[in-house]
């Protein structure tokens, strides 16, 4: 995407003040998406977007630039800037040459077809289908919304330190929501699928089950009575809960909340931390999951994060800045969400794995609670640890079964005393849907996952007595 | 102001071709974002980016495409593309694009050339100063971070059917997040000071709204569950309104997504509630001269003593529903095409201080903040499901501090039982403004 020599000058532009880091990432991206709603397409659109950053650290300060223009005159006049901002400093002089040097590039395994080879029409015949679908299981469905949007982003990043690869990241994600319409009022229901991966992903799935669930949680909440309120077991169907650990204790692990202060697990590294049935990863190398990358967006290959062993905080996520002012590795958890942001540590795709439990014998052994078939977004507040996530698909447990389906409502918990909570773990594991994860107004792609699980005590939020 | 923008906008409009409409929305803007923390420079962001969206209609249907460059040969690439991206659409016989209306748009005082030139040091000083009045103010409280933002940018929107307007407009916030510790726990709050240059900063008060925050949540439990009276602080007021004003719009109605679709003239909510949609006052962060789609931004009564009066309205949905657009074609920048939204939502104030309504009441809570809006409401079905926290009432009197608890209602019915809305209005840097408000019937959710 550029030349090593071009890359050196810049990186030269950006230390003239003295500092001793400077990265440039340069992104190109082109997106298409297609959405359908009404029972007609809605819109067909395209975009690209292409530009580059430039990041200078000087002790406690980072300096960051970004422009559109990737001129070599653009790149140095975003350099310059980006140097400006971090001020000036005595911050010694290294600068790792790459002229004559190929960029190390990431690995493309995953894609089959890219989605820049598929017609736009063959997307609109998956949405109608997909409408179609939904729209077949019941007169109740009232209205159908679903889209495709899929892209492809070439990236490079290089540092002084000597970083220098470049990597190809496709997606596709696929979305529908149906309403149906019954005596008292509407309800909604949901489905997605993202991988990081090429259009093949359409060949393994079929949009129309997706559909026809999404309907289905519509029309089943047609008859579902309010969520009971106040404190209870909540058993957690496979793969939909992961979005619990990454609100519980996922963000309350990222290096930066840690250095502040501002998490619940600062200072716990070695402790129980969590019900010793909990062993918590964070791990970007997984084929085509949606949280999924060859390197990070500092440059840094992702790996394999054990964050909780056997309820054992065994480590935290670290970006550049944190890894470096702590003296330690880079986990590859350096992220952003395009050019025009700052990296900073983020989760990738983030599993607690199976534990010893049947899923049934979890159910079974509820006398009463709610059982979750499919969770909603959350959001923690990883200083106190409160959270908050939303029950899209939920039912009453009674006597060991599953009983009636409930309206939607949010859990409510405090992340360290829900993880000691977990009680009992199954054998079985899911990854769930795609998901954003929001951070300092940055949203980045995310996995999650998760055995069928029982919290022994979560706040349910609803309306019943 | 530079022609640039609009030049390039006419440009591409003079292609229309018949049987087309075209419209082109050309942006450029820049932003500078000072982050401090322990008295230094954590990072300084300097911003800068332009682009434009074309958006084709033909026979009915619809293609977009966008590029974050304003170079010549990629404006021709995306009008390419959007004009390719119409061949795949299905026909929609409301499609089209705004047309004049006649509606002069009122003049605004969006651009403050002292804000435009306002020093980078000065920028940085203000932040550092900001965590420096509030690290004083309380021994309890560490600042997270506090931050100096500032954007600023124009616009150009031109269209085949005769829309042809541009525009600048530029802000400036500060805000500090803050830590309280307390006997084995923290709490967290936040404030924040908003204008349209930075003279207007009032930072004392940011300072001691981020302390009083945090520091009023110390030593907080949570409570036990059932049903009780609530008053909102304003700034949960603003994120309520958020949700109430998205049943409210107009391409939600027309495509059966909105719980009070037909409810026009009915009465919704209790007769205290006046809400209206108004960008063109100058004091809201979010004040505009014109919406998305080029129109004349107005002022719009949405509910009136109670009484349903309208909802808003793009061209599409407008055309769809038979009446005009209400001007609230919303745009999120060159990237997207508009689509229906409220601009500047209000909640009419009353004749007193939260105060004297928390003086009215037996028990009740007082909710300082909410979270999980985007997973615990649907706007659809109405049902509201938040995290909270906030202070308990009892006899006349804020008491103990809660947390960890959840408020639970519908839409609905949150507003059918507004009693009172409070005198003390805040313009806040969202889409709605701030004002106390007191509730009846929501179902707290916390110990068994």
């Amino acid at each position: 995407m550029l030349e090593p020599d071009v890359i050196d000058r810049v990186l030269a532009e950006a230390k003239r003040n003295g500092a001793p880091f400077a990265e440039i990432y340069v992104e190109d991206r082109r997106s298409t998406s297609v959405s359908f709603d009404d029972g007609r397409v809605d819109q067909v659109s395209n975009g690209r977007d292409r530009g580059a950053g430039i990041r200078v650290v000087r002790g406690e300060t980072t300096g960051y630039a970004h422009t559109a223009d990737l001129s070599e005159q653009g790149l140095i006049a975003a350099a310059r800037a980006a140097a400006d901002a971090a001020g000036r400093g005595d911050g010694g002089s290294r600068v790792v040459g790459l002229a004559g040097r190929a960029p190390e590039r990431g690995e493309r395994r995953e894609v089959v077809t890219s989605p820049t080879e598929v017609s736009k029409s063959t997307r609109v015949e998956l949405l109608e289908a997909a409408d179609e679908a939904a729209r077949s299981v019941s007169p109740s469905i009232v209205q159908v919304s679903a889209g495709i949007g899929d892209s492809v982003k070439r990236i490079l990043v290089a540092n002084s330190d000597g970083v220098f690869v470049t990597d190809e990241v496709t997606r596709v994600l696929f979305r529908i929501s149906a309403v149906a319409e019954g005596d008292a009022g509407m309800q909604t229901g949901s489905e997605s699928l993202g991988h990081t991966r090429g259009w093949e992903v359409f060949g393994e799935f079929d949009v129309a089950d997706l559909a026809r669930s999404a309907a289905d949680q519509a029309v089943l909440k047609l008859r579902a009575r309010p969520a009971p309120s106040g404190q209870m077991p909540v058993v957690i169907a496979k793969g939909t809960g992961g979005v619990l650990f990454h609100e519980a204790c996922g963000h309350g692990l990222e290096a930066d909340h840690v250095a502040k202060g501002a998490s619940v697990y600062a200072g716990k590294v070695g402790e129980l931390v969590a019900s010793p049935l909990v062993t918590l990863v964070d791990d970007g190398t997984v084929a085509g999951e949606w949280g999924t990358r060859s390197f990070d967006d500092e440059g840094h290959p992702t790996r394999r994060n054990v964050l909780i062993s056997g309820g054992v905080l065994v480590d935290y996520m670290w970006d550049h800045v944190r890894a470096s002012r702590e003296g330690r590795p880079v986990t590859g958890n350096g992220r952003r969400e395009d050019y025009t942001s700052l990296p900073m540590v983020r989760m990738t795709n983030t599993f607690v794995l199976a534990g010893p439990d049947d899923p049934e014998d979890i159910i079974a052994a509820t006398p009463e609670g709610v059982y979750v078939a499919r969770l909603g977004g959350g959001s923690v507040n990883t200083a106190t640890g409160d959270f908050v996530f939303g029950m899209r698909e939920a039912y009453l447990i009674e006597n060991g079964r599953i009983t009636e389906p409930l309206r939607e409502g949010n859990l409510i918990g405090n992340g360290p005393q829900v993880l000691r909570d977990i009680d009992m773990l199954g054998a079985d594991f899911d990854m769930g849907g795609p998901g954003t994860c929001g951070k300092d107004g940055q949203g980045v792609p995310v996995g999650t996952g998760q055995p069928t699980l029982r919290v022994a005590s979560l706040t349910v939020g609803g309306t019943a007595a | 102001m530079s022609p640039e923008l609009l030049d390039i906008a006419d440009r591409v409009v003079a292609q229309t071709q018949p049987g087309e409409q075209l419209e082109a929305y050309v942006a450029r803007g820049s932003s500078t974002e000072v982050r401090v923390y322990a008295g230094e420079v954590e990072h300084f962001v300097s911003a800068a980016s332009e682009g434009v969206g074309i958006r084709v209609i033909r026979d009915g249907r619809t293609g977009f495409a966008h590029a974050g460059t304003l170079d010549p040969a990629a404006v021709a690439e995306v009008l390419a593309e959007a004009r390719e991206n119409v061949t795949y659409g299905t026909p929609d016989e409301w499609a089209g694009l705004a047309e004049p209306d006649g509606v002069e748009p009122i003049e605004q005082r969006l651009w403050s050339d002292e804000l435009a030139s306002f020093a980078t040091t000065a920028k940085v000083d203000l932040a550092l100063e900001l965590e420096r009045l509030t690290v004083a103010l309380d021994e309890r409280i560490r600042v997270d971070d506090a931050n100096y933002v500032d954007g600023g940018g124009e616009a150009a929107i031109v269209t085949s059917t005769g829309v042809r307007r541009h525009g600048r407009s530029n802000a400036c916030h500060l805000s500090v997040s803050t830590l309280a510790d307390g006997d084995g726990e923290t709490q967290t709050g936040f404030g924040f000071s908003v204008g349209a240059h930075p003279g207007e900063f009032d930072l004392e008060r940011a300072a001691r709204e981020a302390v009083e925050r945090a520091t009023r949540l110390l030593g907080a439990r949570k409570p036990p569950s059932g049903r009780t009276a609530v008053i909102f602080d304003p700034f949960v007021t603003a994120q309520m309104l958020g949700v109430i004003g998205s049943t409210l719009n107009g391409e939600a109605v027309v495509k059966g997504r909105s719980i009070f679709a037909d409810r026009l003239g009915e009465s919704i909510a209790a007769d205290g509630v006046t809400l209206v949609d108004d960008p063109t006052d100058r004091r809201a962060y979010t004040a505009t001269d014109t919406d998305g789609e080029g129109l004349a931004a107005r002022r719009n009564v949405l509910i009136n003593a109670g009484r349903l009066e309208r909802f808003v309205h793009s061209s599409y949905s407008g055309r769809r529903a038979g009446l005009p657009s209400t001007g609230n074609g919303v745009r999120g920048g060159y990237a997207g095409s508009p689509g229906a939204g409220c601009l500047a939502l209000r909640l009419l104030p009353g004749a007193r201080s939260q105060a004297d309504l928390i003086a009215g009441i037996d028990h009740g809570v007082l909710v300082l903040s909410v979270s999980g809006l985007h997973s615990g409401v649907n706007a659809i079905s109405g049902d509201v499901s938040v995290g909270a926290s906030g202070i308990v009432i009892r006899d006349g009197a804020l008491a103990e501090p809660i947390r960890e608890f959840t408020l639970a209602t519908t839409v609905q019915r949150l507003l059918s039982e507004v009693v009172e809305v409070g005198a003390d209005e805040e313009w806040l840097p969202m889409r709605a403004t701030g004002v106390s408000v007191l509730v009846d019937g929501v179902t707290i959710s916390g110990t068994s």
